[in-house]
């Protein structure tokens, strides 16, 4: 089987130019990975919409963009963008979900908790980019790819949010989100798990997960304003 | 319906205790006194019971019973929304141990710290929370006052004047001539104008197609300008004339018996007139004497004003930086000012300043723009930090999700203004 490869760009973290480390992806190795999503997702030359939608034609296609899929609402305005560009299905967009899916889509049904291997992901990547139908015509990474370090330092993920600042901050938050869940054109993010949602939060604030309106706001929280959102959030009762 | 002491003693608890013991704090609680029930005051009011479980008196004062929201109001003139849509009732306050008083506030005493009512009570108070709105300045359109409002409706305070102006474009012969005479900044809704333009072309198109829309303008140019002209030439082409500030849009009187519009000394005859004057700040905060000029400057740490430390303005009456004058401003300001108002009646932590906007607008069906910023407190004033804009050219699929997100906002907003219904 042929080897494609692809490199990952150098990325800006803030103002410091961090090398990114380049992985290198084996297409057999990938076939092996792909052992784990088989049982809802199908590629190849019969493949159709189980569980999960096939994956022929990835690369390049837009989120939640196959027309007889049903998609999870969280998939449908990520692919819709919402007044960004909407999320497109490249090796970098590829790399930051396969590592956690609901970093990228909280409400996403993949049941699937994340590959959080680096060198597997990248022979799954490449592995997936044999079933597009013009892969000489895909980029081998966006231009403005967002490789950054999504690998959330887990400093960050332990830390214990104050929920009593949570609450003051959470004023910015429930203008849009009802404190009282309800999901009708904005998603709840009351009694979001607290993980699930620092993870989210850093994704928009790293730029990874698009939205403009959720960029800005995440943008300028510090780290232990995330914990105090999501310490808040997880525990509302209405 | 008559207004009897009898009816106001069954609905106000808080008017009980000062007839019976006036000026005297009840059970020892501090009291906070906020007037006007929109989204600054209504917001206040509720983050104030809210947060501090009881600890504060907090009494709203607010002539109606029933809040028609001014955004989204345009949705209404377009059609694509009922006026039952936009009305709020007071009860979810009520329910979250606000005391509600259906009243005019119309005196307030900075020296023995009580607001006076219009149906003569007294109310104390230690912090009193200002967001009345806008009125409008007299004089500021030659021939139009509030007299003339049937005639020329302003539709800028929601409710009865934004069904008067539906009415009126329903009635349009065909073939007729909407005017809108725009206001001057600063005022209440940036985008509002030209989202209403844009709503009354809406519904023009639909339901007399060859009416026309003249907007005269004393602007050079207008917030989302470049958004809204390309929605206009795509979806409403030849329909609307925007005369600005460079043809004269400035030099404008209307004669509302004739029910004619003179722009640059051009008469023109017209079957439906929307004038917007330009804004000043609810009459109250004129009146507490917190104003300088139009509006009313304050602190942008806790939105105090800058006259007294005990009267805080919220929204669109006060003077306070970088900010629009936006609902969703007023009920950002507000959660702000109910934590430092909280923090200073029972010592409760006090959190930093934070605020922030967005404003959605819609051009057409399903094409939705918006705009927003995030701001801080300087100790000169609320200076923006960051934002962002919809770009022209943006695709149906991105111009759709962002019309659902307003719908999301409208709900959330109103929920966190008024609580969950009862």
């Amino acid at each position: 089987m042929r080897v494609l490869q692809y490199l990952m760009p150098l990325a800006l973290v803030g103002l410091m130019a961090l090398p990114v480390q380049a992985e290198t992806g084996d297409a057999e190795l990938g076939e092996k990975v792909f052992q784990q999503c088989k049982g809802c997702h199908q590629v190849g030359a019969s493949a159709k919409n189980r569980i999960g939608p096939h994956l022929n034609g990835l690369f390049g296609r837009k989120a939640a963009g196959l027309d007889d899929f049903k998609y999870s609402k969280s998939f449908q305005r990520a692919g819709a963008g919402a007044g960004a560009g909407g999320l497109e299905w490249h090796a970098d967009t590829l790399d930051v979900f396969l590592e956690n899916p609901r970093a990228m889509t909280s409400g996403t049904r993949m049941s699937y908790r994340g590959l959080k291997d680096p060198q597997e992901r990248a022979h799954l990547i490449v592995y997936l980019r044999q079933f597009s139908d013009n892969p000489a015509n895909i980029p081998e990474a966006d231009p403005t790819a967002q490789a950054v370090d999504h690998d959330l330092d887990p400093a960050i993920l332990a830390l214990v949010g104050d929920p009593e600042y949570g609450e003051y901050l959470s004023g910015e938050c429930t203008t849009c989100h009802q404190a009282a869940g309800g999901d009708d054109g904005i998603p709840s993010i009351t009694l979001w798990p607290e993980d699930q949602f620092v993870v989210a939060m850093h994704a928009y604030k790293n730029k990874q997960r698009n939205h403009p309106v959720m960029q800005m706001i995440a943008g300028r929280l510090g780290d232990e304003e995330i914990a105090a959102l999501a310490a808040y959030f997880k525990d509302l009762e209405n | 319906m008559t207004f009897n002491r009898r009816m106001f003693l069954g609905t106000s608890a808080v008017m009980a205790a000062s007839l019976a013991a006036p000026m005297v704090r009840a059970q020892g609680k501090p009291r906070v006194i906020v007037i006007g029930g929109g989204a600054g005051g209504a917001t206040a009011a509720r983050y104030i019971a809210k947060d501090s479980k009881g600890e504060v008196d907090v009494t709203l004062i607010e002539p109606t019973r029933t809040y028609y929201t001014c955004f989204f109001s345009n949705l209404y003139l377009g059609g694509v929304k009922d006026i039952d849509d936009l009305g709020h009732s007071y009860g979810g306050l009520a329910a979250g141990g606000v005391n509600v008083v259906h009243d005019w506030a119309v005196g307030v005493d900075r020296g023995a710290k009580t607001v006076t009512l219009a149906s003569g009570g007294s109310l104390p108070y230690d912090k009193l929370i200002l967001s009345p709105g806008i009125d409008f300045v007299a004089g500021a359109v030659e021939g139009w006052d509030l007299t003339s409002q049937n005639a020329m409706p302003h539709a800028y305070k929601g409710g009865s004047q934004t069904e008067l102006l539906k009415a009126q474009l329903k009635a349009m012969p065909e073939g007729g001539t909407f005017a809108m005479v725009a206001p001057p900044n600063p005022y209440r809704c940036p985008p509002g104008p030209y989202e209403r333009v844009s709503m009354v072309a809406h519904f023009l198109k639909a339901n007399n197609p060859t009416a026309k829309i003249i907007v005269a303008d004393p602007k050079p140019k207008f917030s989302k300008m470049a958004l809204f002209q390309e929605g206009w030439n795509n979806h409403y082409a030849g329909m609307i004339d925007w005369i600005g500030e460079e043809f004269g849009g400035g030099a404008v009187s209307v004669d509302p018996a004739a029910m004619t519009v003179t722009i640059d000394g051009e008469e023109t005859k017209v079957d439906v007139c929307n004038v917007i004057p330009a804004m000043k700040a609810g009459h109250i905060a004129e009146i507490a004497g917190v104003t300088d000029g139009n509006w009313a400057p304050v602190n942008a740490a806790d939105m105090s004003s800058k006259a007294d430390p005990d009267i805080h303005v919220l929204g669109d009456a006060s003077q306070q930086g970088d900010m629009p004058k936006s609902g969703f401003s007023a009920n950002s300001q507000a959660k702000v000012c109910a934590n430092a108002v909280r923090g200073a009646l029972t010592g409760s932590k006090v959190f930093p300043a934070k605020f922030s906007n967005t404003c959605w607008s819609l051009i057409d069906t399903n094409d939705g723009v918006k705009v927003g910023a995030t701001y801080e407190a300087t100790d000169e004033k609320i200076a923006k930090v960051d934002g962002f804009i919809s770009q022209t050219g943006e695709t149906a699929d991105v111009r759709k999700a962002t019309y659902e997100e307003s719908e999301g906002w409208y709900s959330g907003i109103t929920a966190d203004m008024f609580g969950a219904s009862v």
